[in-house]
């Protein structure tokens, strides 16, 4: 199974700028939590999250082991599986600060809504590339892949999971339409939104998330209730101005001004004491990252492994895009990770199975397989 | 764009390709490079936007994160409050509003105190000073300038506030007493801590300039009544302005307290020594439940609030009158005659004196060379225990003292508690003073004098006793020979009986006297009031039978110093006793300084207390 030619093809580049963004991480981190680490050096969550790297880069190259063709038979189990835990999530989840996200398994906590991302990319790559879904499907042929989109975006918004739900819906949009969307059902689709979104902002959405949107809207609306976190978290990147306050240096991350510092916020950590040059070397690196995944796609012969390999740029992508905007007070603040630097665990393992799905593609773009 | 995709999209689908996958895949290849373009846009946007606040405006944000701070404010938990039996609130919480000064953020600090002082129309020096006595504590903690700041002057300042950086108000719950100076001496006053209190380790977790209870109720329940503060993380800007609400953990109030003095009884108590100096005490003989707790002339606790200034202290402490004594259990006086019933039980119980024994009282008594006077001159003739404890016939017991001696005579008295501390668990009890041998040997080097017997057997001399001790005392005497811990605090709120030590009765000892003596003696007290010639018949009243004992106690030589000239030489009146005779409910000890004959100074206000329980008590019943 494993010949020489599947080692040829890895792709190693990918693997180093996932590993230079990957430190980036850890010194933030390592800066977020350090109050926590002096005064526990053996348990913190700068040792948890090099743990969940090593479960994850162990993860990672377990699946390579598995031909990604597999997948495309074993989707619509996974997705009935991953429905499955997030409706649990809501019965029987754990709630921390007003939202139920975490399952807890054997101990264990997870989040299912970062692996339904994952799931979701794998399935609608099967749907697209099956022979009888072409490029530009018409209407009846995207019936099926919006609903089985929209059924856990609303699973993850009910947690309430709006980072979350975003990105999924960000990354599974960003699938079909490039697998192509007709202009006109593009047009229909506007004209039925539009009148949704007035019920959506009045009954879906929480007081605390419209004031978000509306802040965005104006920053001076409450510049010391709800704008604080993007207040603070842009006098943290403005304050790092050119060359940043140094590593260990930062006072907004120091005093605990920044809300969520070590997962959502991460970024205004490493702005804060890497200045503009860090965050430009960390934006460039994303871009690095993502340009050599689409590569994969590219090169690759296979509708489905493209397709895959094109969703986990997106995710990737997406999620970046979203996180940074909403630090740099671009976007309103909604809980989304950066992936690769933030602390979590579900995260950094879902990003490394996504990643190891690239990876799978690429080993295996010149064994072609019937189905 | 899309329209674009789409024809070419077509034209793939179209049959003529082998490798359709292949084919199919290569399709994607503007999409790819829509994909990357708008990448790239987004990184153009994000990186110019990084170059707008890291470079453009840094300096602005560098500065705002070195002035961003955040302080934790503390709120104080109010008080419990203090309640009568009856549920009657004696003590409660009001909002008081502090001017605060935090030095940290104020300009000019000199400026700002002087405008302070103007819109409080108080003098700046004394600002200045209590600013010069925080010197040492950090810059960024807020300094009390003003307590309880009257509304004209918090209208000033708050409108004010916006142009004082640096000055804030804050709201902490005050001491609200619904009758100011009603039983101060039991409820006692708060003040800030000491620097020496906060050093003895008793109060941890207490800070400079916060309130405690200073003396009464206050003091010896602080750890109940106190709370538990709370704490408040706000962020404040470059000016010290609070800016937002981060954390807070709101405190808890202080347990309540149930106190067993009677609301109506206090005041009655009360108003009948206005204008007088002295203390009235009144127990309930069947447990030692404090029912009122009048010590006269008394002190407005609410002066203390506002912080007491240097003149009212002084004032205060220079006051003749001494209106933070505590007489009720904080002074000990002679008790002339109200020792009487105490030695006859000591003369009955070690066999002295029986109850036919009888003496010759030709109005003195010659011993060693000198003449030791009765009160009345004639004298009273041959008298037997019961009369002369009517009479109050000083010859009898002149040689009843005698005959005992005053080690056992001391040795009796003392089983009622007297010479000790009685226990009620408030600050500064004065346990008193009853002779034996031994201890004037010890005291002065000099042996004991049969004459000094004489003195003691009368209550002079060297005995001294409180008012709550002689109260505790005749309890004892009106139930039988049951010694109570007297008490002031039935319950606290929120506390177990039996958790609170020192709430609750208890039982000191049962007086190893027989019980035929108790009824002779309470007879003979009975026949004070109840007998045309008994020595307070005055205060007979067959709707409340009292039973008790008048005192006239000299005062001279004892240095109590600070009286009117000519009143100094008149003696302190006494009376003791007990309502209903037969079935005592209450027990009244009540001194007045320099009041003169206890029969007619004293007796009356005693009667006042005893008419005020036992008609709140028969409408209670009837209610």
């Amino acid at each position: 199974m494993m010949d020489r030619r599947l080692i040829e093809n890895f792709d190693w580049s990918v693997i180093w700028t996932m590993m230079a963004i990957l430190c980036i991480g850890l010194l933030s981190i390592y800066s977020a939590v350090y109050p926590q680490i002096q005064a526990r050096p053996t348990n913190n969550l700068f040792v948890k999250q090099i743990i969940w790297l090593v479960v994850g880069f162990a993860v990672m190259c377990g699946s390579l082991f598995i031909n990604y063709q597999r997948l495309r038979a074993l989707s619509p189990w996974l997705y009935g599986i991953i429905v499955f835990l997030l409706a649990a999530v809501l019965l029987v989840g754990k709630e921390v600060n007003g939202s139920k996200r975490w399952l807890e398994i054997a101990g264990f906590q997870f989040q299912p809504s970062e692996f339904v991302k994952v799931i979701i990319i794998i399935w609608l790559s099967g749907y697209f590339s099956s022979q009888e879904v072409s490029n530009f499907p018409n209407f009846r042929k995207l019936i099926l892949p919006v609903g089985m989109v929209i059924l856990p975006v609303l699973l993850v918004l009910a947690e309430p999971d709006l980072g979350s739900a975003i990105a999924l819906a960000a990354t599974a949009g960003s699938m079909i339409l490039f697998v192509g969307v007709r202009w006109r059902y593009l047009a229909i689709l506007i004209l039925t939104i539009i009148p949704l979104l007035l019920p959506v902002w009045q009954r879906v959405l929480k007081p605390y998330q419209k004031q978000r949107v509306l802040i965005l809207l104006s920053p001076d609306r409450d510049p010391l209730g709800a704008g604080y976190h993007i207040r603070q978290s842009k006098i943290a990147i403005g304050s790092g101005m050119l060359w940043g306050k140094g590593f260990l240096n930062g006072t907004q991350n120091k005093l605990r001004f920044l809300p969520e510092k070590q997962t959502d916020f991460i970024f205004s950590v490493w702005a804060e004491e890497w200045g503009f040059v860090g965050c430009a070397a960390l934006i460039l690196l994303f871009g690095l990252l993502i340009f050599l995944i689409l590569r994969i796609a590219a090169r690759s012969r296979d509708r489905f492994g493209s397709l895959i390999v094109v969703g986990v740029g997106g995710l990737i992508m997406w999620q970046a895009l979203i996180n940074i905007g909403m630090v740099l007070g671009l976007l309103p603040v909604v809980g989304i990770t950066l992936p690769f630097v933030s602390y979590g665990g579900s995260s950094i393992i879902a990003l490394c199975l996504a990643v190891g799905l690239a990876e799978n593609v690429s080993m295996r773009r010149y064994v072609f397989q019937t189905h | 764009m899309f329209q674009e995709m789409k024809t070419k999209g077509r034209k793939l689908d179209g049959p003529k390709l082998i490798n359709l996958e292949s084919a199919e895949s290569l399709s994607f290849k503007k999409q790819y490079i829509v994909f990357f373009a708008i990448m790239l846009l987004m990184m153009m946007v994000y990186l110019a936007r990084l170059w707008y606040l890291q470079a453009i405006c840094g300096q602005y944000y560098r500065y705002q994160s070195e002035n961003n701070r955040i302080r934790v404010e503390d709120i104080e938990a109010p008080r419990g409050i203090i309640f009568d039996r009856n549920g009657v609130p004696i003590v409660e919480n009001r909002p008081a509003y502090d001017l605060m000064l935090v030095r940290e953020d104020v300009g000019d600090l000199d400026g700002t105190i002087k405008e302070l002082a103007r819109l409080c129309e108080c003098d700046p020096a004394d600002l200045f000073s209590i600013v010069e006595a925080n010197k040492g504590s950090p810059r960024f903690i807020p300094i009390k300038l003003l307590s309880d700041m009257d509304r004209d002057c918090l209208a000033r300042v708050e409108a004010d506030l916006i142009r004082l950086p640096g000055v804030e108000i804050v709201i902490a719950p005050k001491r609200e007493y619904n009758w100011d100076g009603t039983a101060a001496h039991l409820i006692g006053y708060l003040s800030q801590i000491t620097e020496k209190e906060i050093k003895s380790g008793k109060y941890s977790g207490y800070y400079p300039g916060e309130d405690i209870g200073k003396i009464g109720v206050e003091c010896a329940f602080e750890k109940y009544l106190h709370g538990v503060r709370g704490h408040r993380q706000v962020e404040v800007d470059a000016v010290g302005r609070r800016v937002r609400l981060l954390q807070e953990q709101p405190p808890v109030a202080g347990h309540d307290l149930w106190l067993t003095i009677d609301m109506d009884v206090q005041r009655t108590a009360e108003s009948a020594l206005a204008g007088k100096a002295g203390a009235i005490v009144a127990v309930d003989p069947d447990d030692g439940e404090v029912l009122a707790f009048a010590s006269s002339p008394t002190f407005n606790q609410e002066k203390f609030i506002k912080g007491l200034s240097e003149s009212d202290w002084t004032e205060m402490a220079k006051d003749p009158g001494h209106p933070l004594l505590n007489r009720v259990s904080g002074a000990a006086y002679p008790p002339g005659s109200t020792y009487k019933p105490l030695v006859a039980l000591g003369a009955l119980q070690c066999g002295a004196i029986t109850p036919t024994t009888t003496f010759q009282c030709p109005g003195y008594l010659s011993f060693a060379g000198r003449q030791y006077h009765c009160w009345r001159k004639g004298g009273h003739g041959t008298i037997s225990v019961e009369r002369a404890l009517m009479q109050s016939c000083d010859v009898f017991f002149y040689h009843t003292g005698l005959k005992m001696g005053v080690d056992r005579l001391a040795q009796y008295v003392k089983m009622f508690g007297l010479g000790a501390k009685t226990g009620i668990g408030l600050p500064g009890e004065n346990p008193g003073l009853i002779p034996t041998s031994g201890w004037k040997k010890r005291a002065t080097g000099v042996p004991w004098q049969m004459g000094e017997t004489i003195s003691i057997s009368i209550g002079q001399g060297y005995d001294l006793v409180t008012p709550l001790q002689m109260a505790v005392a005749y309890g004892a005497i009106a139930n039988g020979g049951k010694l109570w811990t007297p008490y002031v605090v039935n319950r606290v709120e929120g506390m177990a009986p039996g958790e609170v030590a020192g709430a609750g009765p208890r039982l000191k000892r049962e007086i190893p006297i027989e019980r035929s003596w108790f009824e002779l003696v309470q007879k003979g007290l009975t026949e004070v009031v109840g007998e045309p010639g008994g020595t307070a018949h005055s205060l007979y009243d067959a709707a409340y039978p009292i039973a008790g004992k008048t005192g006239t106690a000299q005062v001279v030589g004892l240095g109590r110093g600070g009286h009117k000239a000519g009143e100094n030489d008149k003696d302190d009146a006494w009376f003791v006793g007990y309502a209903p005779a037969s079935d005592p409910k209450i027990c009244v000890a009540a001194i007045v300084e320099h009041g003169g004959h206890g029969g007619s100074a004293a007796g009356p206000l005693v009667k006042q207390v005893i008419m005020a329980y036992l008609k709140g008590k028969h409408q209670s019943a009837k209610r």
